[in-house]
């Protein structure tokens, strides 16, 4: 089966953001008073082939606890969609 | 003391550090291609500043997983020496062997200048040359210096004495002022527990010399040597 998973990995609640910070100031200075906060992170766009859904999930999982995401300071989530064969 | 020199694509600071220990401190030393998974017998391992992988994904998480690196991670679980200088302290964080991570600096820039760090503890192999509190003038350039740990984690690195230099004023003053990236609690470079292992943001290759407008930093150089001869 072939999937396309969307990860997002950002830096944990308990991690200063600068650039967001920054960002966030930016948008802040524009004008833009709607914006309360602003977190930066990472996407990533991956296509795979897995067995079944759980494997697809299960592999995702080690990818990034592996390289994709340093537990340190990161936090990740992804969606997972199944593409017609 | 024979040393040995790890480079990645990208890695920058190589033949800086190749220079200072043959050249300077005068001990045999070669480079070792990061693809090649057997490390030469050598008592001390340099992985050594720059951008290997282009810091794609997170300073240093590519190479960490280099060949070489199981080499380098069983080297320094044997017990021998391990010193990270810069992208080497970013690796060295990836790959496990010292606790934290980096992030940006807090100005979000790219620092490029001289720094004065304090030698928080000084038995250790690296910095037996020093005296407890002395400061040393050692260039730093990163982005991404800032050191990060949770508070039970350098809570940890204070009781085991892990934390090796933390940058300071010239007069060896801490504050947030004399921090140039934001580090936590102004670290500049820590040891593992077994204190075998050094990571540090400043480039002591570039301060082993009086032309390059420093010196200090031989001594982290002689220190090892020292306790290694």
């Amino acid at each position: 089966m072939q999937f396309k998973a969307r990860i997002h990995t950002s830096l944990k609640k308990s991690v200063l953001d600068p650039q967001g910070q920054t960002t966030l100031h930016a948008l802040a200075s524009m004008g833009f008073k709607e914006a309360q906060s602003l977190r930066i992170g990472k996407y990533f766009e991956l296509a795979l082939e897995a067995e079944s859904r759980a494997k697809a999930e299960e592999c995702i999982h080690a990818m990034c606890d592996k390289l994709l995401h340093n537990p340190v300071i990161e936090e990740y989530s992804f969606e997972l969609q199944e593409l017609p064969s | 003391m024979k040393a040995a020199v790890i480079v990645f694509p990208g890695s920058n600071c190589d033949t800086d550090c190749f220079h200072a220990l043959r050249d300077v401190v005068k001990v045999p030393v070669e480079y070792v291609w990061h693809k090649d998974r057997h490390l030469p017998k050598v008592d001390l391992v340099v992985i050594p500043g720059g951008f290997s992988y282009g810091d794609y994904l997170r300073t240093g998480a590519i190479a960490r997983f280099s060949p070489v690196m199981e080499s380098v991670i069983q080297h320094a679980n044997d017990g021998r020496a391990v010193l990270g200088i810069c992208n080497g302290f970013q690796i060295l964080l990836e790959a496990g062997l010292l606790p934290g991570a980096m992030l940006r600096n807090k100005t979000l820039e790219f620092i490029c200048k001289h720094a004065w760090i304090r030698t928080e503890e000084n038995l250790t192999i690296f910095t037996g040359q020093m005296e407890p509190g002395e400061t040393l003038c050692v260039p730093i350039a990163h982005g991404e210096g800032n050191y990060y740990c949770d508070d039970d984690t350098l809570k940890s690195l204070h009781d085991h004495s892990q934390v090796v230099f933390r940058y300071c004023s010239e007069d060896g003053k801490t504050g947030d002022a004399f921090n140039p990236n934001g580090s936590k609690d102004h670290i500049a470079g820590i040891v593992n527990k077994k204190k075998n292992v050094l990571g540090m943001m400043p480039h002591p290759e570039r301060s082993s010399e009086a032309i390059l407008g420093s010196s200090d930093g031989l001594k982290i150089f002689e220190s090892i040597l020292n306790a290694l001869e």
